[in-house]
Order: structure tokens, then C-alpha cells, then sequence
């Protein structure tokens, strides 16, 4: 390239022909389905012409829904991948569990793990949970959009640009091997030398800090621009659920960032906070990691028991039963989840009285959480129950967490997670509480609030047959695994050499095809419902018989939600409404103030991307010229005072009116 | 000590009504030029004798100097939110309070919860101090 | 269905309105969003602290606190700091009166004080480097550096952000968007005077201790 080998190393720093795995056929194959479709998607964009529409409308939009819909989006697209990384480790682990070797070697498995591990938790869960936040609250609460619609879609291309990162790096280089929380010394520069571990880091920090300005963000919608007359007790449970969440977002991912900006510097710098040398301690990084990383479990879970509680109680068409005990077991738990973190690490060797006291904590959480249990099925008692495909994935979380609940009790017991620590039982019991309380709540969520943002049910034939692979699913995949913990399997290992062991790994490949089948099924569902939106199309904005405001407005809804600003009087706000015979004003409209379009959030976070590459790369040139165009491109953006425009009143008009005939033909 | 802040931000604050209301921002409490200068002068001297105690070696014992030194710190933390960030209960809705009794919450918790942690690892895993050295020696 | 045009309301409820036809718009959310941010940012500082209390006191038979630190230098760094706190507080009382010339001096005057704040820190980070106690030599070096390092990147960027609001004031006036940012940096500028406090507590004074 360049003949003079400096030259280089300056410019491209350590990124060399070396790094693109031509030698790994998986990769080559990947890369080239990967590039094809790519390829054919962006051949159908132009021949559409989509791409105007698709920059003016959803990249550069402000609107919290539109954004919502993308981290929805960005969160599929990426459990794809990360569901993939899960095919090849249980499929690994059945072919070499009787002796065999197996097709992937242990430094490619262990990339896989990790970035299984990481996508799964960063870049699908966190996504989903803040996309179907996004989505909700804003309408929930009677506003018409996030307290800084900027800031919004700039946190959405932060996380986007740390997803951008992670997947670079099955094409260019290398991932982490060692395991999704990257402990020291491990993660140190002695034992990944590589760019694995600053793949890692770039792609945490630039997403985290996206999560951070999304947490901020709602925190300060909920607390100031609810509508009139909704007081805090009066809030929809999701919201609840979601201040909770984002109380607890506000509250870690600094912890992360820090803790990662330590690790970063023993690693770029050759600090030593947690090397093995000259006075570090990489338990440090352990203790302070988990106590970012237990908030964070509650962070993906809180939102999904919002859900949960949304769709017990409209499904069962009552009011949501203890709806205050709900609220205080939610804010129990907001607290009580800074206090659990050891357990995580009983096993690093505190002592007695640090492992009682984090033991006692641990189960005293679960306390909260089972209350809420029978909140749900207090709620479900004496209603008319539908069983449409969101309550089916609620009664699904229903039994199915609180199994995964009550092998975490067990696990909180010190002596027992002597046994258990870093087993595969470990490993059952969180992919218990993750699938059957996070993935079940969003697949739920997404199926409750689809018909409000885009106009039509999905298909419940085919949510049914996603559902019931899912449940299947998961029973045939993990059941074996707590089997196998408690035989005494230790978990991230590509090959068991017992081979009476074997056909419960078998088992549990067979149990991951039958949620490959779950998520295809999905993927179906959404072509099929797409393809029968004529017949699946609701006009009244209220399929369910709604309870929360949400589906008081047209679905979807106009881009500023409501004509006029709604008054609340009673918990579920919607249903009082119906009850004391609102009726839709038709006249009246006036011209309303919306906040303008801006491209500044896609660039952000495409410069970060470029930066978190350079800085993974070592290319210093182009990292401190794209550093330096970040801040000039947010000063920039501070010059901007214009950023608002009126929608005028007869679009308004329009727009409603045209909502008035849709209505009047449906009834 | 907080109730004559309240009495001089409210004052202030119907001053700045009276004179050019239009323009302010609102829900945020404002200052005075008594407030300031109260503030700064007491983050001064709350400064200077920790300063002094620690450079001239006044109490003799280390342990107790320590525990006075963390006092005038927490002192000078409370003027500095009192008179410079003008916390009240009542601004924002009692929110920014409760935000920072969180926070602050979550910061004891970190930093003791962290102490108290790997003090007990370093205790239990770790039997090397120089005392303990001399005692494992043969 | 409810939703549909069904005026006639019984007597009892007719009082009880579902919408407002006039707009109030919303509070601004800035101020309570920043100090969100702000109590963050706190958690970031509770890390480094804490991670500083675990590691400070590993030396690695290296120097010490009580080798290195000179304690007027950190005196007089502590007294830069709360001079550009009370000419800020001076620069907001400015602003409410709307006397814009006179708040841009103060503002000038904080960011005066702040960039000598900064200049003493890089000496002390200079001379310490120079004597060998560099953030690679041990634990309790790295944490120092990395500490109060972290403080002085705060300080920097709020002379950055300063600046740019100078220039902003100086153009388009003390206009509402421009005193809610001044606000912002307000708060964010007597924070880092908080942080300060637990620095040289911590970090100087109580590291100099035996």
C-alpha cells in the first residue's frame, strides 16, 4: 500500500490485510450472504427510490415514534446475529461433547460467547427496551413528544453506532474472547493483545453513552410533560415502570463508563487500576462492573413487567389489581438493586459477613417481584380473559419466570452458589429470567402496541406459532442446561469430554432450533401481516379495548399525537374517558408547535463510529481529526436556534377530519 | 441557616418579576449578591483550616485529623449546594432534591459498599502485609 | 364505541372536561434534564473516588503522597476555583438584571480563573511526570492521575463551553435560550467546585496524612 512502512503504521495504524479473516470459511460465506443482501437491499432502495423518503422521514426525524420504530428495527436486525452466535455454540457443544472436536476452534468459540453475550444484552434487549419506552411513554402520558427530541435521536445513532462497531468486528479483525463483562486480568493488554477487547470498549462507551442521554431524556418527559390532571399516582403502570428503569439507567451506565474508561486506560495508557502488577486489583473492575451490571438486569426486566401489567389488565378487561402495592414494589426494587451486586462474585472470597449480607439482600428482592405476581393473577381473577397472542406471551412469562425466579433464590444462597457459580445452571437460570421475562415482555409489547403504530393486528396465527416455539423452545433448551449445571458443567467451554453427557446437549440443540423456528415464525408473522393489512386493519385507534390514553388518538398516530392536549381525571385515563362518554372534538383545531428535523444526530453518530474504529485501530491521525469534528460539529449545533416550526391549524384540520370519515366507515 | 437562603431567593426572584419578567427562566431560583458572597467567604474559611490542620500538623494524630478534614468537607459540600446551586426543596417540584438524595444514596453505597468489599477480600485472600510477612516466614 | 360523535352528556359530567383547547405549552425540562446529567456525572466521580480509597495506598515502593504533593500548590488552585465560583455567581445576577456587557466581563473573568486553574494542574501533572511519578508507576498513581486528571478535562470543557457561550451572548443577546444555557453551565461549573472538595479532601489532604 504505502512503500514506506511508518507512512502506514501511522495512517492505518495496526489495521493490516491480516486482520480480514480470509482464511475462516464461516466468516467468508457470512460475509458474502451478508454482502448480497446488503447489496440487494440497497438496490431495491434506489430502484424505490426510498432513499429521500427514508432520510427525510426516519434518520434524520425527531419524532419519538419514528425513533422508536428504528431501535425496534436496529434490535431485530441484531437478534438475528446474536441469535446466530447461540445456533453455532449449541450446535458446537452437541457435535463436541462426545469426544469430537467440533468445527469451531476454542479462540473462535470464545468470540462467539462473548459477542453473543454483548449483542444480546447491549444492541437487542437495551435496544427493545428503549425503543417500546420511546414509543409509549410520550403517548401514554398525553404529550406530544420527549422532553429533548434532539437528544433523542442522537442517543438512537449512539447506540446504533456502537452496534455498527460490534458488527465490524466479525469482518475486520477480531471480537473479545473473554466473556461479555471482559474481566481483568484477562481483558488486560497482556492477555488480549488484540483489538478483541477495544472493539468491546468503543462499542460499550459510544452506546452507553446513547443510553444514558435516552435514560436522562425520559426521566425528564415523565416528570414534565405529563398532561394535566395525571399525578404521579395516576400514571399508567408502564410509565411507572419506566421512570424506574431510567432512574436505574441514569444511575449505572456511569459506572459502566467509568469503569470501562479505567480499563481502557490500563490498556492505551498502561495504568494499573486493575493489573496484577505494581498495586492493581482486577477485583476492582469485578466489584465495580457488577455494581453497574446487577442495576442493569432490572433495567431490562422493570419495562417488560410495565408491559406485563399493561396487558393483564387490558386483556382481562379490568383495572390492574394493587395498582399502588405495584408502584411500590417497583420502586423497592429500583433501590434494593444497588444493594445485591456481590452476588455475583460470592465466590471471589469476601468472607462470611460480606457473602450473608449480599445473600440476605438477594432474596429480600425477590419479594417485591413476587408480590407483583399475584397483582397479576389477582388481576386475571373474575376478568373476562382474551387470550390474544400478548396475553398468551404474558401467561408464558408467568410460569415460566418464576421458575427462572426461584433458581435465582437458590443462587442467592452463598453455599450453593459455591457449587453453582460459572456453572451451566447459571447459565439456564439467567437465560430463564431473560427469555421468559425480557424477550417474552417485548415480543408481547411489540404485538400489543404494533396495531397503534402501524394501523393494523399482526397476524395471530402466526404470533400463536411464534409463541409456542419460543416456549418450547426455551423448556427443550435450557431445562437440560440446569440439568447439566448441576452435574457439574462449567460454562464458555467449546468441548465436554464426557460423552455420557452428550444427549443433553443434543437436546438442547434441538430446543435452540425450535426457537430458531419461534423466530422465523415472527419474521412470517410480519410478511403475512404486512400482506393482509386490508383484513387485519383497525380504524377506530382502540383494537384491544385500551385502557391508557395511547389509544385514545388515530393509529398511527399523527405526528403530534393528540389535536389537543388530554385531561386526566382517573387511573386509566382512556377507559374513564369511554366510561363517562368522551367525545372526539372535531372543531376547534389549532396550528401546533413541533420541533424540527436534523441531520446533526446521524452525523454524530457516524463520526463516532469512525472514531471508536480509528481508536480501535490505533489510526491517531484520523482519530483525533474525527474527535476534533465531533466537537465542532456539536458546537456547531448549539449555533442553530431555529430548531421548531408550527404545524398549520388546517393540516391539523385535515389530518383529523380525515380520521372522522376512517371512523364513520368502520362504524 | 437555609430558611434565610429561601427568604433571600424568593426576594430576589420577586425582584427579577417586577423589574423584566418576560425573559427570565422559569422554575429556577435565583441568587443575590449576599448569598454569593455568604457562600463564598464560608467555602473559604471552611477550606482554609483543613489546609492549615493537615499543613501545620495542629492535632498530631493522623486518624483524628482525617475525621475532622471529612467533616469540614461534608460542611463545605452542603454550603456549595446551599448558596452556589441554590438546592431548595421546592425546585422543580422537590425533584432535583430527590434526584440528589439518590445520588448521593448511590454514592455512599459505592464508595463503602466497594471499601467494605475488597477490604474483606484483601483481609481473607491476601495475608500480605508486612506484619503478616514476618508472622507466615519461617 | 365512545369515540364516536356522542355529544349528549348526562348533567353530572358535563363539568368534566377530556381536553384542553388552549395550549400551555410544557416547562422547559432543561434545567431538571442537566442536573439529571450532573448527578451522572456525580456517580463517574463516586467511581474514580472509590476506586481511589481501594488503590491509593498501593504504592508499589514507589512515591507517596507525602513525597510528592505540594499542598500551596493545591491551596492556591482551590483558591482559582472558588474565585471563578463567585464571579460566575456574579456573572448570573448580571444576567437577571439583562446587562449583558457586564456579564460577559464576569463570565471573561471566570474563564480567566478557570484556565489558571488548569495551567497550575498541568504544571503539577508536568512536574510530577518529570520526577518520574508518572500514572504508570503505580496503582496509586494511576488513580491520582486519572482522578484528578478527569476533574481538570471537566474544568477544560467547561472553559470550551464558556467560551462558545461568550460568543453566543455576544451575539444574539441575554435572549431565554442563552440564560437557560448560562444556567446549565452555572450548575455544571459550581459542581465541579463540589468535586474539587472531595479532590483535595481525599485525594491531597488526607493522602499527605501518615
Amino acid at each position: 500500500m504505502f512503500s514506506n512502512p511508518d507512512l502506514q503504521t501511522l495512517v492505518f495504524g495496526r489495521l493490516t490485510w491480516d486482520a480480514i479473516p480470509l482464511h475462516d470459511p464461516i466468516l467468508i460465506v457470512t460475509f458474502a450472504m451478508v454482502a448480497l443482501g446488503g447489496a440487494a437491499l440497497l438496490g431495491i432502495m434506489t430502484y424505490f427510490r426510498w432513499w429521500g423518503p427514508l432520510w427525510r422521514d426516519w434518520l434524520t426525524s425527531v419524532d419519538h415514534k419514528k425513533i422508536g420504530i428504528m431501535y425496534i428495527v436496529m434490535a431485530l436486525v441484531m437478534l438475528l446475529r446474536g441469535f446466530s452466535d447461540a445456533l453455532l455454540m449449541r450446535s458446537q457443544q452437541a457435535l463436541a461433547s462426545g469426544g469430537g472436536e467440533g468445527y469451531l476452534p476454542p479462540h473462535h468459540y470464545d468470540q462467539i460467547f462473548t459477542a453473543h453475550g454483548v449483542i444480546m444484552i447491549f444492541f437487542v434487549a437495551m435496544p427493545l427496551v428503549t425503543g417500546l419506552m420511546n414509543y409509549v411513554i410520550p403517548l401514554q402520558i398525553g404529550a406530544r413528544d420527549v422532553a429533548f427530541p434532539f437528544l433523542n435521536n442522537l442517543s438512537f445513532w449512539m447506540t446504533a453506532s456502537g452496534a455498527a462497531t460490534v458488527m465490524a468486528s466479525l469482518f475486520v479483525g477480531e471480537f473479545a474472547r473473554t466473556g461479555w463483562l471482559a474481566m481483568p486480568p484477562l481483558s488486560g493488554a497482556d492477555s488480549s493483545p488484540g483489538v478483541g477487547v477495544d472493539y468491546y470498549i468503543w462499542a460499550l462507551q459510544i452506546a452507553g453513552v446513547g443510553t444514558l442521554l435516552s435514560g436522562i431524556n425520559l426521566i425528564a418527559t415523565i416528570v414534565k410533560m405529563r398532561a394535566p390532571g395525571m399525578t404521579m399516582m395516576k400514571l399508567p403502570i408502564f410509565v411507572w415502570s419506566s421512570l424506574c428503569t431510567n432512574v436505574l439507567i441514569v444511575a449505572a451506565f456511569p459506572i459502566l463508563t467509568a469503569v470501562l474508561a479505567l480499563l481502557s486506560l490500563d490498556r492505551y495508557v498502561g495504568t494499573h487500576f486493575f493489573t496484577n502488577d505494581l498495586g492493581g486489583n482486577p477485583m476492582m473492575y469485578v466489584n465495580l462492573i457488577w455494581i453497574w451490571g446487577h442495576p442493569e438486569v432490572y433495567i431490562l426486566i422493570l419495562p417488560a413487567f410495565g408491559v406485563f401489567s399493561e396487558i393483564v389488565s387490558t386483556y382481562s378487561s379490568k383495572r390492574l389489581f394493587g395498582y399502588a402495592s405495584m408502584v411500590y414494589a417497583l420502586v423497592v426494587i429500583t433501590i434494593l438493586a444497588y444493594l445485591v451486586w456481590l452476588h455475583h462474585f460470592f465466590t471471589m472470597g469476601s468472607g462470611a459477613s460480606v457473602n450473608s449480607f449480599f445473600g440476605i439482600t438477594t432474596m429480600i428482592i425477590s419479594i417485591p417481584t413476587g408480590a407483583k405476581i399475584f397483582n397479576w393473577l389477582f388481576t386475571m381473577y373474575r376478568g373476562r380473559i382474551r387470550f390474544e397472542v400478548p396475553m398468551l406471551w404474558t401467561l408464558g412469562f408467568m410460569v415460566t419466570f418464576v421458575i427462572g425466579g426461584m433458581t435465582g433464590v437458590l443462587l442467592a444462597v452463598p453455599p450453593a452458589d459455591f457449587v453453582l457459580h460459572n456453572s451451566l445452571f447459571l447459565v439456564a437460570h439467567f437465560h430463564n429470567v431473560i427469555i421468559g421475562g425480557v424477550v417474552f415482555g417485548m415480543f408481547a409489547g411489540i404485538t400489543y402496541w404494533f396495531p397503534k403504530a402501524f394501523g393494523y393486528k399482526l397476524d395471530p396465527f402466526w404470533g400463536k406459532m411464534s409463541f409456542w416455539f419460543w416456549l418450547t423452545g426455551f423448556y427443550v433448551a435450557f431445562m437440560p442446561l440446569y440439568l447439566l449445571g448441576l452435574m457439574g458443567v462449567t460454562r464458555r467451554l467449546n468441548r465436554i469430554e464426557d460423552p455420557s453427557l452428550q444427549i443433553w446437549f443434543v437436546v438442547a440443540a434441538i430446543g435452540s432450533v425450535l426457537i430458531l423456528l419461534g423466530i422465523l415464525s415472527f419474521i412470517v408473522q410480519l410478511v403475512v401481516s404486512y400482506r393482509r393489512r386490508d383484513e387485519l386493519r383497525d380504524l377506530t385507534g382502540d383494537p384491544w379495548g385500551g385502557r391508557t390514553l395511547e389509544w385514545s388518538t388515530a393509529s398511527p398516530p399523527p405526528d403530534y399525537n393528540f389535536a389537543f392536549t388530554p385531561v386526566i381525571h382517573d387511573h386509566d385515563a382512556w377507559s374513564d374517558m369511554k366510561r363517562r362518554g368522551y367525545s372526539r372534538p372535531l372543531t376547534g383545531f389549532k396550528a401546533i408547535h413541533m420541533p424540527r428535523n436534523t441531520a446533526t444526530g446521524v452525523i454524530l453518530g457516524g463520526l463516532s463510529t469512525v472514531f471508536s474504529f480509528a481508536m480501535i485501530w490505533y489510526m491517531w491521525p484520523l482519530a483525533a481529526v474525527s474527535f476534533v469534528a465531533i466537537l465542532v460539529v456539536s458546537i456547531a449545533h448549539t449555533f442553530n436556534y431555529d430548531r421548531d416550526f408550527d404545524i398549520p391549524a388546517d393540516a391539523v384540520v385535515r389530518a383529523e377530519g380525515e380520521r372522522t370519515r376512517l371512523m364513520a366507515r368502520q362504524a | 441557616m437555609s430558611s434565610a437562603t429561601r427568604a433571600n431567593s424568593a426576594a430576589d426572584a420577586a425582584q427579577t418579576k417586577d423589574g423584566h419578567g418576560h425573559d427570565s427562566v422559569e422554575g429556577e431560583p435565583h441568587g443575590s449578591v449576599r448569598g454569593y458572597v455568604t457562600g463564598f467567604v464560608l467555602s473559604a474559611i471552611l477550606t482554609a483550616i483543613p489546609f492549615w490542620l493537615v499543613m501545620g500538623d495542629v492535632i498530631g494524630n493522623a486518624r483524628i485529623t482525617g475525621f475532622v478534614v471529612m467533616a469540614f468537607a461534608m460542611v463545605q459540600v452542603v454550603v456549595h449546594m446551599i448558596y452556589f446551586l441554590h438546592m431548595d426543596t421546592r425546585s422543580e417540584g422537590g425533584w432535583t432534591v430527590l434526584a440528589l438524595i439518590f445520588t448521593a444514596t448511590l454514592v455512599v453505597i459505592t464508595l463503602v459498599g466497594s471499601l467494605w468489599v475488597m477490604h474483606h477480600l484483601n483481609a481473607n485472600m491476601m495475608p500480605m502485609s508486612a506484619e503478616d510477612m514476618k508472622q507466615h516466614m519461617p | 364505541m365512545a369515540t364516536q360523535a356522542d355529544t349528549a352528556t348526562s348533567g353530572e359530567e358535563e363539568a368534566l372536561r377530556f381536553y384542553e383547547t388552549e395550549d400551555h405549552p410544557h416547562a422547559p425540562a432543561t434545567l431538571i434534564g442537566f442536573w439529571l446529567y450532573l448527578m451522572s456525572d456525580c456517580l463517574i466521580f463516586a467511581v474514580l473516588f472509590a476506586t481511589h480509597a481501594v488503590v491509593g495506598r498501593n504504592y508499589a515502593a514507589g512515591p507517596s503522597p507525602a513525597d510528592l504533593f505540594d499542598l500551596k500548590l493545591v491551596a492556591l488552585n482551590t483558591a482559582m476555583l472558588l474565585f471563578s465560583s463567585i464571579t460566575y455567581g456574579f456573572a448570573m445576577l448580571e444576567m437577571q438584571k439583562d446587562r449583558r456587557a457586564a456579564t460577559l466581563l464576569w463570565l471573561g473573568l471566570t474563564g480567566l480563573f478557570g484556565i489558571v486553574f488548569v495551567c497550575l494542574e498541568i504544571y503539577e501533572f508536568a512536574h510530577l511526570i518529570h520526577e518520574g511519578a508518572t500514572p504508570q508507576r503505580s496503582a496509586f498513581l494511576s488513580s491520582f492521575f486519572v482522578l484528578v486528571g478527569t476533574h481538570g478535562l471537566h474544568v477544560s470543557l467547561g472553559i470550551v463551553w464558556l467560551a462558545v457561550l461568550m460568543i453566543q451572548v455576544g451575539v444574539r443577546g441575554l435572549e431565554v435560550d442563552n440564560k437557560r444555557r448560562l444556567m446549565c453551565l452555572s450548575m455544571f461549573w459550581h459542581f465541579l467546585d463540589v468535586i474539587w472538595i472531595g479532590v483535595f479532601t481525599f485525594v491531597y489532604l488526607m493522602g499527605t496524612l501518615k
